[in-house]
Protein backbone atom coordinates (compact mmCIF):
# COMPACT_ATOMS: atom_id res chain seq x y z
CA UNK A 1 0.00 0.00 0.00
CA UNK A 2 1.32 3.42 -0.96
CA UNK A 3 1.10 5.75 2.06
CA UNK A 4 2.47 9.11 3.14
CA UNK A 5 5.93 7.64 3.85
CA UNK A 6 6.50 7.16 0.13
CA UNK A 7 5.70 10.81 -0.34
CA UNK A 8 8.08 11.83 2.45
CA UNK A 9 10.83 9.96 0.58
CA UNK A 10 9.93 11.94 -2.57
CA UNK A 11 9.91 15.22 -0.63
CA UNK A 12 13.31 14.29 0.82
CA UNK A 13 14.60 13.84 -2.74
CA UNK A 14 13.18 17.27 -3.69
CA UNK A 15 14.85 19.02 -0.74
CA UNK A 16 18.12 17.17 -1.30
CA UNK A 17 18.01 18.40 -4.91
CA UNK A 18 17.48 21.99 -3.67
CA UNK A 19 20.55 21.50 -1.46
CA UNK A 20 22.58 20.37 -4.49
CA UNK A 21 21.29 23.29 -6.60
CA UNK A 22 22.09 25.83 -3.86
CA UNK A 23 25.62 24.48 -3.50
CA UNK A 24 26.13 24.59 -7.29
CA UNK A 25 25.13 28.27 -7.41
CA UNK A 26 28.58 29.89 -7.18
CA UNK A 27 27.13 33.37 -7.76
CA UNK A 28 25.41 33.24 -4.34
CA UNK A 29 27.67 34.17 -1.36
CA UNK A 30 25.23 32.39 0.99
CA UNK A 31 25.09 29.17 -0.99
CA UNK A 32 26.43 26.94 1.82
CA UNK A 33 23.88 28.28 4.33
CA UNK A 34 21.08 27.61 1.86
CA UNK A 35 22.48 24.18 1.09
CA UNK A 36 22.72 23.24 4.78
CA UNK A 37 19.13 24.40 5.39
CA UNK A 38 17.67 22.25 2.58
CA UNK A 39 19.90 19.30 3.59
CA UNK A 40 18.44 19.41 7.11
CA UNK A 41 14.92 19.39 5.66
CA UNK A 42 15.81 16.42 3.44
CA UNK A 43 17.13 14.68 6.55
CA UNK A 44 13.86 15.45 8.34
CA UNK A 45 11.74 13.97 5.54
CA UNK A 46 13.88 10.85 5.13
CA UNK A 47 14.78 10.02 8.72
CA UNK A 48 12.43 12.10 10.91
CA UNK A 49 10.72 8.98 12.25
CA UNK A 50 14.03 7.47 13.36
CA UNK A 51 15.61 10.56 14.95
CA UNK A 52 13.42 10.50 18.07
CA UNK A 53 11.65 13.56 19.49
CA UNK A 54 14.79 15.12 20.98
CA UNK A 55 16.74 14.46 17.77
CA UNK A 56 14.02 16.26 15.81
CA UNK A 57 14.08 19.08 18.37
CA UNK A 58 17.82 19.53 17.78
CA UNK A 59 17.19 19.51 14.02
CA UNK A 60 14.64 22.31 14.54
CA UNK A 61 17.15 24.32 16.58
CA UNK A 62 19.74 23.89 13.79
CA UNK A 63 17.25 25.20 11.18
CA UNK A 64 16.42 28.14 13.45
CA UNK A 65 20.12 28.88 14.02
CA UNK A 66 20.81 29.02 10.26
CA UNK A 67 17.88 31.40 9.74
CA UNK A 68 18.51 33.46 12.89
CA UNK A 69 22.21 33.97 12.03
CA UNK A 70 21.17 35.22 8.56
CA UNK A 71 23.03 32.48 6.74
CA UNK A 72 20.33 32.14 4.06
CA UNK A 73 19.91 34.36 1.01
CA UNK A 74 18.43 34.27 -2.49
CA UNK A 75 20.53 34.27 -5.66
CA UNK A 76 20.36 37.41 -7.77
CA UNK A 77 20.59 35.92 -11.24
CA UNK A 78 17.95 34.08 -13.27
CA UNK A 79 18.73 31.20 -15.60
CA UNK A 80 17.20 32.69 -18.75
CA UNK A 81 16.80 36.42 -19.51
CA UNK A 82 13.46 38.21 -19.74
CA UNK A 83 13.92 38.48 -23.54
CA UNK A 84 14.57 34.75 -23.87
CA UNK A 85 11.49 34.04 -21.76
CA UNK A 86 9.40 36.37 -23.91
CA UNK A 87 10.59 34.41 -26.94
CA UNK A 88 9.76 31.06 -25.35
CA UNK A 89 6.33 32.38 -24.34
CA UNK A 90 5.58 33.39 -27.93
CA UNK A 91 6.84 30.05 -29.19
CA UNK A 92 4.96 27.79 -26.77
CA UNK A 93 1.90 30.00 -26.09
CA UNK A 94 -0.91 28.93 -23.77
CA UNK A 95 0.29 25.30 -23.89
CA UNK A 96 2.75 26.37 -21.16
CA UNK A 97 -0.16 26.28 -18.70
CA UNK A 98 -0.85 22.58 -19.37
CA UNK A 99 2.07 20.99 -17.47
CA UNK A 100 1.27 23.27 -14.52
CA UNK A 101 -2.33 22.07 -14.64
CA UNK A 102 -1.31 18.37 -14.64
CA UNK A 103 -0.49 18.59 -10.93
CA UNK A 104 -3.81 19.90 -9.56
CA UNK A 105 -5.86 17.82 -11.97
CA UNK A 106 -4.06 14.58 -11.10
CA UNK A 107 -4.65 15.32 -7.42
CA UNK A 108 -8.25 16.37 -7.91
CA UNK A 109 -9.45 13.69 -10.34
CA UNK A 110 -7.45 10.99 -8.57
CA UNK A 111 -9.01 11.94 -5.25
CA UNK A 112 -12.51 11.69 -6.73
CA UNK A 113 -11.58 8.34 -8.31
CA UNK A 114 -10.19 6.89 -5.09
CA UNK A 115 -13.01 8.25 -2.91
CA UNK A 116 -16.16 7.57 -4.93
CA UNK A 117 -15.37 4.51 -7.10
CA UNK A 118 -14.56 0.86 -6.23
CA UNK A 119 -10.85 1.78 -6.57
CA UNK A 120 -11.00 3.02 -2.98
CA UNK A 121 -11.24 -0.57 -1.70
CA UNK A 122 -8.43 -2.10 -3.75
CA UNK A 123 -5.80 -1.18 -1.16
CA UNK A 124 -3.39 0.47 -3.60
CA UNK A 125 -3.36 3.83 -1.81
CA UNK A 126 -3.67 4.56 1.88
CA UNK A 127 -7.07 6.34 2.07
CA UNK A 128 -5.73 8.85 4.61
CA UNK A 129 -3.07 10.24 2.28
CA UNK A 130 -4.68 9.80 -1.15
CA UNK A 131 -4.52 13.50 -2.05
CA UNK A 132 -0.88 13.96 -1.14
CA UNK A 133 0.24 10.77 -2.86
CA UNK A 134 -1.59 11.89 -6.02
CA UNK A 135 0.02 15.31 -5.74
CA UNK A 136 3.41 13.59 -5.79
CA UNK A 137 2.32 11.50 -8.78
CA UNK A 138 1.21 14.70 -10.56
CA UNK A 139 4.62 16.28 -9.99
CA UNK A 140 6.38 13.23 -11.46
CA UNK A 141 4.10 13.17 -14.53
CA UNK A 142 4.47 16.94 -15.07
CA UNK A 143 8.28 16.66 -14.84
CA UNK A 144 8.33 13.86 -17.41
CA UNK A 145 6.07 15.88 -19.76
CA UNK A 146 8.31 18.97 -19.38
CA UNK A 147 11.46 17.02 -20.15
CA UNK A 148 9.98 15.26 -23.18
CA UNK A 149 8.36 18.44 -24.56
CA UNK A 150 10.76 21.27 -23.70
CA UNK A 151 14.04 19.26 -23.66
CA UNK A 152 15.74 21.42 -21.00
CA UNK A 153 19.33 20.76 -19.82
CA UNK A 154 19.51 17.67 -17.57
CA UNK A 155 19.97 19.60 -14.30
CA UNK A 156 17.40 22.31 -15.14
CA UNK A 157 14.61 21.03 -12.86
CA UNK A 158 17.04 20.75 -9.93
CA UNK A 159 18.50 24.22 -10.50
CA UNK A 160 15.14 25.92 -11.06
CA UNK A 161 13.56 24.26 -8.01
CA UNK A 162 16.57 25.30 -5.92
CA UNK A 163 16.39 28.85 -7.26
CA UNK A 164 12.73 29.15 -6.23
CA UNK A 165 13.39 27.53 -2.85
CA UNK A 166 16.30 29.95 -2.22
CA UNK A 167 14.07 32.91 -3.07
CA UNK A 168 11.44 31.76 -0.54
CA UNK A 169 14.13 30.94 2.03
CA UNK A 170 13.36 30.26 5.70
CA UNK A 171 9.73 31.36 5.18
CA UNK A 172 9.21 27.97 3.54
CA UNK A 173 9.21 26.18 6.92
CA UNK A 174 7.45 28.93 8.90
CA UNK A 175 3.98 27.29 8.62
CA UNK A 176 5.39 23.96 9.83
CA UNK A 177 7.21 25.74 12.69
CA UNK A 178 3.99 27.49 13.68
CA UNK A 179 2.22 24.12 13.69
CA UNK A 180 4.98 22.86 16.03
CA UNK A 181 4.50 25.98 18.20
CA UNK A 182 0.81 25.08 18.37
CA UNK A 183 1.79 21.60 19.61
CA UNK A 184 3.99 23.11 22.36
CA UNK A 185 1.20 25.56 23.27
CA UNK A 186 -1.12 22.57 23.62
CA UNK A 187 1.40 20.67 25.77
CA UNK A 188 1.90 23.73 28.01
CA UNK A 189 -1.86 24.03 28.46
CA UNK A 190 -2.36 27.35 26.61
CA UNK A 191 -5.55 26.03 25.04
CA UNK A 192 -6.88 25.09 28.48
CA UNK A 193 -5.99 28.51 29.84
CA UNK A 194 -7.57 30.45 26.97
CA UNK A 195 -10.46 28.00 27.04
CA UNK A 196 -10.95 28.71 30.76
CA UNK A 197 -10.88 32.45 30.05
CA UNK A 198 -13.24 31.98 27.11
CA UNK A 199 -15.42 29.58 29.12
CA UNK A 200 -15.83 32.21 31.83
CA UNK A 201 -16.98 34.70 29.16
CA UNK A 202 -19.36 32.42 27.26
CA UNK A 203 -22.86 32.35 28.76
CA UNK A 204 -23.79 28.67 28.89
CA UNK A 205 -26.32 27.50 26.35
CA UNK A 206 -25.90 30.26 23.79
CA UNK A 207 -24.59 28.61 20.63
CA UNK A 208 -24.50 31.90 18.73
CA UNK A 209 -22.34 33.62 21.33
CA UNK A 210 -20.00 30.62 21.39
CA UNK A 211 -19.68 30.80 17.58
CA UNK A 212 -19.07 34.55 17.80
CA UNK A 213 -16.35 34.09 20.41
CA UNK A 214 -14.70 31.28 18.39
CA UNK A 215 -14.60 33.44 15.23
CA UNK A 216 -13.46 36.60 17.04
CA UNK A 217 -10.88 34.53 18.92
CA UNK A 218 -9.52 33.30 15.58
CA UNK A 219 -9.36 36.91 14.32
CA UNK A 220 -7.70 38.40 17.40
CA UNK A 221 -5.23 35.53 17.74
CA UNK A 222 -4.40 35.71 14.01
CA UNK A 223 -3.80 39.47 14.27
CA UNK A 224 -1.42 38.83 17.18
CA UNK A 225 0.45 35.92 15.56
CA UNK A 226 0.24 37.15 11.95
CA UNK A 227 -0.86 33.70 10.85
CA UNK A 228 -4.16 31.83 11.12
CA UNK A 229 -2.22 28.54 11.21
CA UNK A 230 -0.95 29.31 14.71
CA UNK A 231 -4.32 30.50 15.96
CA UNK A 232 -6.23 27.50 14.66
CA UNK A 233 -4.99 24.66 16.93
CA UNK A 234 -5.39 26.92 19.98
CA UNK A 235 -8.94 28.01 19.20
CA UNK A 236 -9.97 24.46 18.31
CA UNK A 237 -8.59 23.27 21.64
CA UNK A 238 -10.26 26.13 23.55
CA UNK A 239 -13.71 26.46 21.97
CA UNK A 240 -14.00 24.67 18.61
CA UNK A 241 -13.77 21.09 19.86
CA UNK A 242 -14.97 21.14 23.49
CA UNK A 243 -17.84 23.61 23.11
CA UNK A 244 -18.94 23.83 19.47
CA UNK A 245 -18.35 20.21 18.35
CA UNK A 246 -18.57 18.13 21.52
CA UNK A 247 -21.06 20.05 23.68
CA UNK A 248 -23.27 21.71 21.07
CA UNK A 249 -22.96 19.06 18.34
CA UNK A 250 -21.78 21.35 15.51
CA UNK A 251 -20.67 19.95 12.14
CA UNK A 252 -16.90 19.42 12.48
CA UNK A 253 -16.03 20.11 8.82
CA UNK A 254 -17.71 23.54 8.97
CA UNK A 255 -16.20 24.46 12.35
CA UNK A 256 -12.75 23.56 10.99
CA UNK A 257 -12.87 25.02 7.47
CA UNK A 258 -14.84 28.21 8.13
CA UNK A 259 -13.07 28.83 11.45
CA UNK A 260 -9.79 28.97 9.53
CA UNK A 261 -11.33 31.39 7.00
CA UNK A 262 -12.53 33.66 9.83
CA UNK A 263 -8.87 33.75 10.83
CA UNK A 264 -7.92 34.80 7.28
CA UNK A 265 -10.09 37.91 7.80
CA UNK A 266 -7.66 38.71 10.62
CA UNK A 267 -4.68 38.10 8.32
CA UNK A 268 -6.00 40.92 6.09
CA UNK A 269 -5.82 43.31 9.05
CA UNK A 270 -2.41 42.64 10.63
CA UNK A 271 1.09 43.99 9.97
CA UNK A 272 2.38 40.70 11.46
CA UNK A 273 1.48 39.02 8.14
CA UNK A 274 4.38 40.91 6.62
CA UNK A 275 4.72 39.11 3.32
CA UNK A 276 1.09 39.84 2.41
CA UNK A 277 0.63 43.31 3.92
CA UNK A 278 3.97 45.07 4.43
CA UNK A 279 6.21 43.71 1.64
CA UNK A 280 3.71 44.69 -1.13
CA UNK A 281 3.51 48.25 0.24
CA UNK A 282 7.28 48.43 -0.23
CA UNK A 283 7.18 46.71 -3.64
CA UNK A 284 4.59 49.21 -4.90
CA UNK A 285 6.45 52.15 -3.31
CA UNK A 286 3.48 53.29 -1.23
CA UNK A 287 4.04 56.30 1.07
CA UNK A 288 2.04 54.63 3.85
CA UNK A 289 3.50 51.27 4.88
CA UNK A 290 0.06 50.30 6.25
CA UNK A 291 -1.67 51.41 3.01
CA UNK A 292 -2.54 47.85 1.97
CA UNK A 293 -4.01 47.00 5.39
CA UNK A 294 -6.07 50.21 5.38
CA UNK A 295 -7.87 49.32 2.15
CA UNK A 296 -8.32 45.69 3.25
CA UNK A 297 -10.24 46.44 6.46
CA UNK A 298 -13.45 47.35 4.64
CA UNK A 299 -13.39 43.95 2.89
CA UNK A 300 -12.31 41.99 5.96
CA UNK A 301 -15.07 43.11 8.35
CA UNK A 302 -18.16 42.37 6.18
CA UNK A 303 -16.48 39.11 5.15
CA UNK A 304 -15.98 38.20 8.80
CA UNK A 305 -19.69 38.78 9.43
CA UNK A 306 -20.47 36.43 6.50
CA UNK A 307 -18.15 33.78 7.93
CA UNK A 308 -19.78 34.00 11.36
CA UNK A 309 -23.20 33.52 9.76
CA UNK A 310 -21.91 30.56 7.69
CA UNK A 311 -20.43 28.99 10.84
CA UNK A 312 -23.72 29.41 12.69
CA UNK A 313 -26.11 28.38 9.91
CA UNK A 314 -24.13 25.61 8.17
CA UNK A 315 -22.54 24.38 11.41
CA UNK A 316 -25.74 24.01 13.38
CA UNK A 317 -28.88 24.53 11.31
CA UNK A 318 -28.44 22.94 7.87
CA UNK B 1 -5.63 26.83 39.87
CA UNK B 2 -4.87 27.72 36.28
CA UNK B 3 -1.31 28.70 35.40
CA UNK B 4 -1.47 31.94 33.42
CA UNK B 5 2.33 32.30 32.98
CA UNK B 6 2.54 30.40 29.66
CA UNK B 7 0.48 33.22 28.11
CA UNK B 8 3.72 35.24 28.28
CA UNK B 9 4.85 33.06 25.36
CA UNK B 10 2.22 34.76 23.22
CA UNK B 11 3.50 38.17 24.36
CA UNK B 12 7.00 37.09 23.26
CA UNK B 13 5.69 36.32 19.76
CA UNK B 14 4.08 39.78 19.52
CA UNK B 15 7.23 41.49 20.81
CA UNK B 16 9.59 39.46 18.61
CA UNK B 17 7.59 40.20 15.47
CA UNK B 18 7.21 43.87 16.41
CA UNK B 19 11.00 44.14 16.82
CA UNK B 20 11.45 42.35 13.48
CA UNK B 21 13.57 39.44 14.62
CA UNK B 22 13.68 36.45 12.27
CA UNK B 23 10.21 34.83 12.57
CA UNK B 24 11.65 31.29 12.86
CA UNK B 25 13.79 32.47 15.77
CA UNK B 26 10.81 34.19 17.41
CA UNK B 27 8.67 31.07 17.10
CA UNK B 28 11.37 28.78 18.53
CA UNK B 29 12.13 31.10 21.48
CA UNK B 30 8.43 31.55 22.20
CA UNK B 31 7.87 27.77 22.08
CA UNK B 32 10.70 27.07 24.52
CA UNK B 33 9.71 29.92 26.88
CA UNK B 34 6.07 28.81 26.87
CA UNK B 35 7.01 25.24 27.71
CA UNK B 36 9.35 26.27 30.52
CA UNK B 37 6.75 28.68 31.98
CA UNK B 38 4.23 25.86 31.78
CA UNK B 39 6.45 23.87 34.16
CA UNK B 40 7.99 21.49 31.60
CA UNK B 41 11.71 20.61 31.87
CA UNK B 42 13.87 21.82 28.93
CA UNK B 43 14.37 18.41 27.32
CA UNK B 44 10.65 17.77 27.41
CA UNK B 45 9.99 21.11 25.69
CA UNK B 46 12.61 20.30 23.06
CA UNK B 47 11.01 16.90 22.52
CA UNK B 48 7.53 18.45 22.19
CA UNK B 49 8.87 20.94 19.63
CA UNK B 50 10.67 18.21 17.66
CA UNK B 51 7.66 15.90 17.82
CA UNK B 52 5.31 18.68 16.65
CA UNK B 53 7.66 19.56 13.80
CA UNK B 54 8.02 15.95 12.65
CA UNK B 55 4.28 15.25 12.85
CA UNK B 56 3.49 18.31 10.70
CA UNK B 57 5.83 17.57 7.79
CA UNK B 58 2.83 17.30 5.48
CA UNK B 59 2.43 21.10 5.83
CA UNK B 60 5.72 21.58 3.93
CA UNK B 61 5.23 18.83 1.34
CA UNK B 62 3.59 21.17 -1.18
CA UNK B 63 7.05 22.49 -2.15
CA UNK B 64 7.78 19.36 -4.17
CA UNK B 65 6.05 21.31 -6.99
CA UNK B 66 8.86 23.92 -7.13
CA UNK B 67 10.98 22.13 -9.78
CA UNK B 68 7.99 21.97 -12.16
CA UNK B 69 7.02 25.63 -11.63
CA UNK B 70 10.65 26.77 -11.91
CA UNK B 71 11.11 24.80 -15.11
CA UNK B 72 7.99 26.36 -16.66
CA UNK B 73 9.06 29.85 -15.56
CA UNK B 74 12.36 29.24 -17.36
CA UNK B 75 10.29 28.74 -20.53
CA UNK B 76 8.20 31.90 -20.12
CA UNK B 77 5.17 30.84 -17.99
CA UNK B 78 4.98 34.26 -16.31
CA UNK B 79 5.32 36.12 -19.61
CA UNK B 80 2.53 34.03 -21.07
CA UNK B 81 0.27 34.68 -18.07
CA UNK B 82 0.87 38.41 -18.58
CA UNK B 83 0.05 38.18 -22.29
CA UNK B 84 -3.15 36.30 -21.47
CA UNK B 85 -4.30 38.93 -18.96
CA UNK B 86 -3.26 42.00 -20.95
CA UNK B 87 -5.47 40.93 -23.85
CA UNK B 88 -8.50 41.62 -21.62
CA UNK B 89 -8.70 45.31 -22.59
CA UNK B 90 -11.34 48.03 -22.70
CA UNK B 91 -11.74 48.00 -18.94
CA UNK B 92 -11.92 50.33 -15.96
CA UNK B 93 -9.71 50.01 -12.88
CA UNK B 94 -12.48 48.25 -11.01
CA UNK B 95 -13.20 45.80 -13.83
CA UNK B 96 -9.51 45.01 -14.38
CA UNK B 97 -9.21 44.16 -10.69
CA UNK B 98 -12.47 42.16 -10.64
CA UNK B 99 -11.11 40.04 -13.52
CA UNK B 100 -7.83 39.59 -11.65
CA UNK B 101 -9.73 38.66 -8.46
CA UNK B 102 -11.62 35.94 -10.35
CA UNK B 103 -8.40 34.73 -12.02
CA UNK B 104 -6.56 34.65 -8.68
CA UNK B 105 -9.38 32.83 -6.85
CA UNK B 106 -9.85 30.22 -9.57
CA UNK B 107 -6.14 29.51 -9.95
CA UNK B 108 -5.68 29.34 -6.17
CA UNK B 109 -8.63 26.94 -5.97
CA UNK B 110 -6.80 24.71 -8.48
CA UNK B 111 -3.76 24.74 -6.21
CA UNK B 112 -1.84 27.12 -8.48
CA UNK B 113 -1.12 29.60 -5.71
CA UNK B 114 2.35 30.55 -6.93
CA UNK B 115 1.52 31.40 -10.57
CA UNK B 116 0.66 34.86 -9.20
CA UNK B 117 1.68 37.03 -6.27
CA UNK B 118 2.95 40.46 -5.29
CA UNK B 119 6.41 40.25 -6.88
CA UNK B 120 5.40 38.08 -9.84
CA UNK B 121 2.15 39.71 -11.00
CA UNK B 122 0.98 42.65 -8.87
CA UNK B 123 4.00 44.93 -9.27
CA UNK B 124 4.85 44.28 -12.94
CA UNK B 125 1.33 43.72 -14.25
CA UNK B 126 -1.77 44.31 -12.14
CA UNK B 127 -0.95 47.64 -10.49
CA UNK B 128 0.30 49.23 -13.76
CA UNK B 129 -2.81 47.99 -15.59
CA UNK B 130 -5.11 49.32 -12.85
CA UNK B 131 -3.32 52.69 -12.88
CA UNK B 132 -3.36 52.85 -16.69
CA UNK B 133 -7.09 52.14 -16.78
CA UNK B 134 -7.72 54.91 -14.23
CA UNK B 135 -5.60 57.42 -16.18
CA UNK B 136 -7.25 56.52 -19.47
CA UNK B 137 -10.70 57.20 -18.00
CA UNK B 138 -10.02 60.11 -15.68
CA UNK B 139 -6.76 61.83 -16.72
CA UNK B 140 -3.68 62.21 -14.49
CA UNK B 141 -4.20 61.00 -10.90
CA UNK B 142 -3.34 62.87 -7.71
CA UNK B 143 -1.10 61.08 -5.22
CA UNK B 144 -3.85 59.94 -2.86
CA UNK B 145 -5.75 58.36 -5.73
CA UNK B 146 -2.79 56.52 -7.23
CA UNK B 147 -1.83 55.26 -3.73
CA UNK B 148 -5.35 53.93 -3.30
CA UNK B 149 -5.37 52.20 -6.70
CA UNK B 150 -2.00 50.56 -6.02
CA UNK B 151 -3.01 49.48 -2.50
CA UNK B 152 -6.25 48.06 -3.88
CA UNK B 153 -4.28 46.01 -6.44
CA UNK B 154 -2.24 44.39 -3.65
CA UNK B 155 -5.38 43.88 -1.53
CA UNK B 156 -7.12 42.16 -4.45
CA UNK B 157 -4.29 39.64 -4.73
CA UNK B 158 -4.51 38.86 -1.00
CA UNK B 159 -8.29 38.45 -0.97
CA UNK B 160 -8.18 36.25 -4.10
CA UNK B 161 -5.44 34.05 -2.67
CA UNK B 162 -6.82 33.68 0.87
CA UNK B 163 -10.39 32.94 -0.18
CA UNK B 164 -9.50 30.70 -3.12
CA UNK B 165 -6.72 28.46 -1.85
CA UNK B 166 -8.73 26.54 0.73
CA UNK B 167 -10.93 25.10 -2.02
CA UNK B 168 -7.89 23.13 -3.20
CA UNK B 169 -7.71 19.82 -1.36
CA UNK B 170 -3.94 19.58 -1.01
CA UNK B 171 -3.22 23.06 0.34
CA UNK B 172 -1.32 23.19 3.63
CA UNK B 173 -4.08 24.90 5.63
CA UNK B 174 -6.61 22.17 4.77
CA UNK B 175 -4.04 19.57 5.84
CA UNK B 176 -3.47 21.51 9.07
CA UNK B 177 -7.22 21.59 9.83
CA UNK B 178 -7.40 17.86 9.12
CA UNK B 179 -4.43 17.19 11.42
CA UNK B 180 -5.74 19.40 14.25
CA UNK B 181 -9.16 17.71 14.25
CA UNK B 182 -7.59 14.25 14.01
CA UNK B 183 -5.96 14.93 17.38
CA UNK B 184 -9.51 14.81 18.82
CA UNK B 185 -10.44 11.61 17.00
CA UNK B 186 -12.36 13.36 14.20
CA UNK B 187 -11.35 11.83 10.85
CA UNK B 188 -12.25 14.05 7.89
CA UNK B 189 -11.00 13.87 4.30
CA UNK B 190 -9.51 17.05 2.76
CA UNK B 191 -12.44 17.01 0.32
CA UNK B 192 -15.07 17.26 3.09
CA UNK B 193 -13.24 20.32 4.45
CA UNK B 194 -12.47 22.12 1.19
CA UNK B 195 -16.14 22.01 0.11
CA UNK B 196 -16.94 24.30 3.06
CA UNK B 197 -14.50 26.91 1.80
CA UNK B 198 -16.76 27.56 -1.19
CA UNK B 199 -19.52 29.69 0.49
CA UNK B 200 -16.89 32.03 1.99
CA UNK B 201 -15.11 32.23 -1.38
CA UNK B 202 -18.34 33.39 -3.03
CA UNK B 203 -18.96 35.99 -0.27
CA UNK B 204 -15.37 37.24 -0.63
CA UNK B 205 -15.78 37.63 -4.40
CA UNK B 206 -19.08 39.52 -4.04
CA UNK B 207 -17.94 41.84 -1.25
CA UNK B 208 -14.57 42.69 -2.75
CA UNK B 209 -15.98 43.08 -6.30
CA UNK B 210 -18.55 45.51 -4.98
CA UNK B 211 -15.78 47.56 -3.37
CA UNK B 212 -13.80 47.54 -6.62
CA UNK B 213 -16.79 48.80 -8.60
CA UNK B 214 -17.39 51.45 -5.90
CA UNK B 215 -13.77 52.52 -6.49
CA UNK B 216 -14.72 53.19 -10.13
CA UNK B 217 -17.60 55.42 -8.95
CA UNK B 218 -15.27 57.24 -6.61
CA UNK B 219 -12.71 57.82 -9.39
CA UNK B 220 -15.47 59.16 -11.64
CA UNK B 221 -16.70 61.53 -8.92
CA UNK B 222 -13.17 62.79 -8.28
CA UNK B 223 -12.48 63.52 -11.97
CA UNK B 224 -15.58 65.68 -12.29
Amino acid sequence: MINSHWLYVLAGIAFASFAVASARNRANPKRWGNSAFWSLLALSFWFGDFLGDIGNGILVLALVALAGLRMLGPAAKQSTTAEQRQGFSQRYGNKLFLPALIIPFTAFLGTLLFTYTPLKDDGLLDPKSVTLVLLGLGVIIALIVCYVWLRPPAMAAVDEGGRLADSIGWALVLPQMLAALGAVFAAAGIGTTIGAVAGSIIPQGSIFLAVLLYALGMVVFTIIMGNAFAAFPVMVAAIGFPILIQQDGGRAAVIGAVGMLAGYCGTLMTPMAANFNIVPAALLELKDQYGVIRVQIATAIPLLICNILILYLAGFHL
Amino acid sequence: MINYWPLLGIALVVLGFALRFNPLLVVAVAAIATGLLGGMPFLKVLAALGHGFNENRNVTIIYIVLPVIGLLERYGLQQQARALISRMRGATTGRVLVVYLAFRQIFAALGLTSVAGHPQTVRPLVAPMALAAAEKEHGPLDEDTSERVKAMSAATDNVGLFFGEDIFIAISSILLIQGALKAYGIELTPFELSVWAIPSAICAFLIHSMRLLLLDLRLRKRSR
